[in-house]
């Protein structure tokens, strides 16, 4: 897939990702939302009717709009009836939507909002991490996958909205969330609660395999990986500092500030979303991700040389 | 009910009294109500005066933010500009919010309430006319100074919500929230001040006979918009108190990892940030309701039952706060509750837009120009209100929430509900206080540039936010597809401006300010009071009022009132006064009076701005010098005040004699200080709702609190402070010369009660230990602030006693000084008992 398309997939398009669902977490809210947007203009309509009468109408139209019982029938009983309706819906629809407590066999994975990048963990059927990725989410079409949601430091809010609304990530609590896809793809998102600093540049994405896909994916994380072959951009990795702060499965790195690099060179994009993921992308990021990405919690890492960098990019892009 | 208060209503047929008045009284009303020179500027007290400063202060804050707005528009036009770096539009989003909520919509229409409401009730001034100067100059100084940190690069960035954790200490060190938290301070003083005036004036200083349903819409508006204000803002008062206090002393109030709760700050800020919502928006429908029937040139349609829509909308606005929070995991049924709220409060505004249309229907509309910008206004509205109602319903907000959708909606809802509202106020009352009215055929221009320009910035970010466009981003990439509906926004958003910019320059033309006389006056031919002929005392004579629209029922009211055939024609005292009376009937009561210019609330405030600046900058000391000095000038602005007149009755027109004095519940001070106690009483109560909170949310860090049965004693030292209070005024009416003596002690004695109830829990836990303690250690300082009052009012009071002031009718500084300390045994008794029993 090319990059542009991914990028576009993180940060939405057209139709509006609202009105363009995914799955039965997002299909009930659209037509709600249809409902309500096509139900508000023919209101506005009347009301603006009205107004037109009132103003420039036939005498006998415009009496009949001035007194009281036209303000108990526009203001009060058409309004009662419209809303009781809806809050029915709305109710019967929360209630349908809310996520509870796992169900038997689910798919359960904890994403944990961290400024300004998603933690995302694979758990096992007793809610143990068996695997370790950020800022994208590897899910089968078809079956439902609970979220657990947490923080790890201030608010954000998890957002896919051809898949499901949103959801705040609290310090403190843990909200749970439930989403589907019913068609392969890739299915965008961003944090929706300002989180300080580089909030604009906090994306995020769900790719939605085939069933059979998903296994071979699952399986390919799964798999115990080789020691890779001992490489310049290895050792540069290993003894400037990044292993501080970043983990790659088995090696020395075994930092956990930021995000998991294990798999890093398979992800489709760079920082949260906003770049494509290259050799080149890498050593740019590496060198000066405070440009790329203002205020983000990596340091600029200038005093690569060239070389250095291109070997370091290498070596990252190959963690497939 | 024939009479409130046994005043015989036939009296009332005394007036238009004939014949011409004595020479000289006109004279005298001037001499008294004389207008400032130089730098007595400084000094004036008259609603006149504040009244314009006020309303000129905020719109100026109005053009800064809005400045601001459009810097964001520019930056937003295109993907990745670089116009705004991050780190300054996230503080110009903060401010650009704040600035528009709390230093202009709030204090704008507080401002139209000070310059407007004496007019229309035909009172020579508000009750207390020193505190709306105070309010004022807090506000100019404190907001200025405020606005001023983001020259500095200092501004707040953590959104006008500033939630935690973001805004506690470990996320945000630098000193910029805590700009936000203590700029906060001055417009939460103000708001406070201005409430109790406007309740105190709506209530007791109407013009003789203008019972409460012959009051006009607008006196209405403000009685309820002022009364949520002592409802809401306590809880945001509360709110900015304890993130203060857990950013500068550790006390984790927030904080999840140490027994804390951020949802706790969600909370306590909806509780009022939603009801603000109304509280900006209630007066500016009052506007509305006086503007509409003036330009249909019909009495209002559904008056009544507006002024029950407007009473209906501040009950359930105090419902829906936590449709802010839908997406925060509120269980299901919470979140249906406060979903069928907040579409429950659509329907009082429905009635009152009908009632608009109803009253354009029956009368013979003109297009001028606050027509217009009426007209306009219900269409934004309408707009908003339908957007709101989508919201309203939980899945839709989780779709839209902290969209862009979101944005447009408020936008909406603001821009129609208030700002186009202004607008018609504007061109519809400037006449009233200038020379010339503005610009008919320039209003136009403005009406047509604001409203096109506002439908084109902001109905396309509805179609932003559906596009997934989040609130509160700096920039955003190329291929995301909102660039073109970015762009339509900002120029729309410049179209917007140049309106506004067109209005600047139309003022600049033609407004001339004519406090005294030759102003335009009723251009429009409207009927209420604030058309009558005016001076700075206000009307010459103050009218009896026997219909809502006097001016278009009695031909000749105002020369009647203008040649002084009416109340109080004079001054009867040689003072600054004017008349109260009854709350329903609005009998006349006595004559008040009232203080003059004073260089005192000017220097308070002064000072109220210096403490609370240099707190922030952590200049403790000249914090101190500035609180004291601030607490003097305080002082020293009441100590002219209370003092004996030689008249203690006068003739106020057609021989009706009236106290000048009187004490207890019929006196307007005894009704400030029963407003003020249930402002602290709100926020006591709102300190006492955190604590069972975080009980409830993070019960896993509880520790037992000290048993009961120790407090046993405190409660009864508590009990006996409320006994010396009342003990005080008992002895007080009896005529004992050292009543004054039980009260003192019970205001020592308090402290002291507290001094053994920390005592005991400082064995248990310690405020910065985790969230119990820090919420339990919050009641005591608010019971410790309380308690200073308290003492201060005490020796006050001493000081008045010595100085032989206090005198057996004249006690009003006695009895409002024993209600507060009574109030503080009270408080502390209820504090002592709830802390010990939560999770005990």
């Amino acid at each position: 897939m090319p990059a542009e398309t991914d990028l576009k997939a993180v940060l939405g398009g057209w139709p509006p990702a609202v009105l363009d669902p995914a799955g039965p977490y997002s299909e009930p809210v659209t037509l709600l939302s249809w409902a309500l947007l096509i139900g508000g203009a023919v209101v506005l309509a009347i009301v603006l009717a009205a107004l037109g009468v009132a103003l420039w109408g036939a005498p006998s139209l415009r009496k009949r709009l001035g007194g009281d019982k036209a303000i108990w029938i526009g203001g009060v009983a058409f309004p009662v009836v419209v809303l009781t309706v809806l809050l029915v819906w709305g109710l019967w629809l929360t209630g349908d939507l809310a996520a509870k407590a796992p169900r038997p066999g689910e798919m359960r994975v904890r994403v944990t909002g961290e400024m300004w990048w998603w933690r995302v963990s694979y758990l096992d059927k007793a809610g143990r991490p068996v695997m370790q990725d950020a800022n994208e989410l590897h899910v089968p079409i078809g079956e439902t996958v609970l979220l657990e949601l947490d923080s790890a430091d201030v608010i954000h809010s998890f957002w896919v909205p051809r898949l499901a609304g949103k959801m705040d990530m609290i310090p403190g609590r843990r909200n749970l969330l439930r989403i589907q896809a019913d068609q392969p793809g890739t299915y965008g998102g961003q944090c929706a609660e300002y989180c300080g600093g580089p909030h604009a540049l906090m994306g995020f994405a769900v790719v939605a395999h085939t069933p059979e896909s998903f296994k071979r994916w699952r399986a390919g994380r799964l798999a115990p990986r080789p020691a890779p072959p001992p490489s310049r951009g290895q050792e540069l990795f290993l003894t400037s500092g990044c292993a501080a702060c970043h983990t790659i499965a088995g090696t020395e790195a075994r930092g956990l500030a930021g995000p998991d690099l294990t798999h890093v060179g398979s992800r489709r994009t760079l920082g949260a979303g906003i770049l494509p993921n290259n050799r080149g992308t890498l050593a740019g990021w590496i060198a000066d991700s405070q440009t790329l990405k203002p205020g983000n919690r990596m340091p600029n890492y200038k005093q690569f040389t060239a070389e250095e960098l291109n070997a370091l990019a290498d070596y990252l892009a190959g963690l497939k | 009910m024939k009479s409130e208060t046994g005043f015989d209503p036939d009296l009332f047929n005394r007036f238009p009294t004939q014949g011409d008045r004595p020479e000289g009284e006109e004279e005298g009303l001037k001499r008294v109500w004389c207008a400032p020179k130089g730098w007595e500027y400084l000094t004036v007290v008259n609603n006149n005066y504040v009244g314009i400063y006020y309303l000129g202060t905020a719109f100026l804050f109005f053009l800064l933010a809005g400045v601001l707005g459009l810097l964001m528009r520019v930056q937003l036009a295109a993907p990745l500009m670089n116009v705004l770096p991050q780190a300054t539009y996230n503080q110009v989003f903060t401010m650009h919010g704040t600035v528009m909520m709390f230093l202009f919509a709030v204090p704008m229409v507080e401002a139209a309430g000070v310059l407007l409401l004496p007019q229309m009730l035909a009172a020579r001034d508000l009750p207390f006319p020193r505190l709306s100067a105070y309010a004022f100059w807090a506000y100019a100084v404190g907001g200025l100074a405020f606005f001023g940190s983001l020259f500095i690069g200092l501004a707040p960035d953590g959104g006008w919500f500033m939630y935690p954790p973001l805004t506690s200490k470990a996320y945000s060190p630098g000193i910029n929230t805590d700009f936000w938290l203590l700029g906060i301070g001055f417009i939460e003083i103000s708001a406070i001040a201005g409430a109790v005036e406007i309740i105190v004036g709506v209530l007791r200083t109407r013009a003789p006979g203008m019972s409460l349903d012959k009051m006009p819409i607008f006196a209405w508006a403000m009685l309820v918009f002022a009364v949520m204000i002592v409802i809401a803002f306590p809880s945001v008062i509360l709110a900015t108190l304890l993130l203060e206090i857990e950013r500068a002393f550790n006390w984790p109030f927030f904080d999840a990892t140490r027994g804390g709760d951020p949802v706790l700050w969600q909370h306590l800020f909806w509780f009022f940030g939603h009801p603000e919502v109304y509280i900006i928006f209630l007066p500016a429908a009052g506007m509305m309701s006086m503007i509409i029937p003036t330009v249909a040139r019909a009495e209002l349609v559904g008056y009544r039952l507006i002024v029950l829509a407007m009473i209906a909308t501040g009950f359930i606005s105090f419902g829906v706060w936590a449709h802010h929070m839908f997406a925060t995991g509120l269980p299901p049924m919470t979140a249906g509750f406060f979903s069928a709220a907040s579409m429950a409060v659509s329907l009082p505004a429905g009635i009152q837009v009908f009632s608009w249309i109803a009253t354009f229907a029956v009368g013979k509309p003109r297009f001028n120009t606050p027509g217009l910008f009426a007209m306009g206004s219900v269409v934004i509205f309408v707009t908003g209100g339908l957007t709101g109602v989508m919201v309203a319903l939980v899945p839709f907000d989780w779709q839209a929430h902290d969209t862009y959708f979101i944005v447009a909606h408020l936008h909406y809802v603001l821009i129609g509900g208030m700002v186009f509202p202004l607008f018609a106020a504007m061109y519809y009352w400037i006449p009233m206080v200038s020379r010339r009215p503005l610009s008919e055929r320039w209003g136009r221009w403005v009406f047509g540039l604001m409203f096109g320009g506002m439908n084109i910035a902001f109905m396309p970010m509805h179609l932003s936010g559906l596009m997934g466009m989040p609130r509160r981003i700096y920039t955003y990439l190329p291929g995301s597809g909102w660039d073109t509906l970015n762009l339509i926004s900002t120029l729309g958003a410049f179209m917007l401006a140049a309106g506004v910019l067109l209005f600047l320059i139309d003022m600049a033309r033609n407004f001339r300010l004519a406090p005294e006389e030759g102003e335009a006056g009723n251009v429009f031919g409207a009927g209420t009071l604030e058309w009558l002929p005016t001076g700075l005392y206000s009307t010459r004579s103050i009218p009896v009022v026997k219909s809502r629209e006097p001016l278009w029922d009695d031909p000749n009211i105002s020369e009647d009132v203008e040649r002084g055939r009416y109340f109080l024609p004079r001054t009867a005292t040689g003072r600054r006064e004017t008349i109260v009376t009854s709350p329903l009937l609005a009998e006349p009561q006595y004559v008040q009076i009232m203080p003059g210019p004073s260089v005192w609330p000017f220097a308070a405030a002064l000072f109220t701005a210096g403490f609370f600046l240099a707190l922030t900058v952590q200049a403790y000391l000249f914090a101190l010098v500035s609180g004291v000095l601030g607490i003097l000038a305080v002082l020293c602005w009441l100590a002219d005040t209370d003092l004996p007149v030689p008249e203690n009755d006068v003739d106020i027109g057609a021989g009706i004699r009236v106290p000048t004095y009187v004490t207890g519940p019929q006196s307007h001070g005894w009704w400030a200080m029963m407003i003020l106690i249930v402002v602290m009483g709100m926020i006591f109560a709102m300190a006492l709702f955190s604590l069972a909170f975080l009980w409830g949310n993070q019960p896993s860090f509880w520790t037992a609190p000290p048993p009961m049965l120790e407090a046993l004693p405190i409660a009864l030292g508590y009990l006996a402070v409320i006994a010396a209070a009342w003990g005080t005024r008992e002895l007080h009416r009896i005529g004992k010369s050292w009543a004054i003596l039980p009260a003192l002690a019970g205001a020592i004695v308090a402290p002291a009660l507290l001094w053994l109830d920390i005592g005991a829990w400082s064995a248990v836990t310690a405020p910065d230990a985790g969230g119990q303690g820090a919420a339990v250690f919050a009641l005591f300082s608010l019971q410790g602030m309380v308690a200073a009052i308290a003492v201060l009012m005490a020796l006050y009071l001493g000081w008045r006693q010595l100085r032989r002031v206090v005198t057996a009718r004249r006690n009003n500084t006695l009895d409002l000084t024993c209600l507060f300390i009574a109030y503080t045994g009270a408080q502390g008794l209820v504090g002592t008992l709830f802390a010990r029993s939560i999770g005990a």
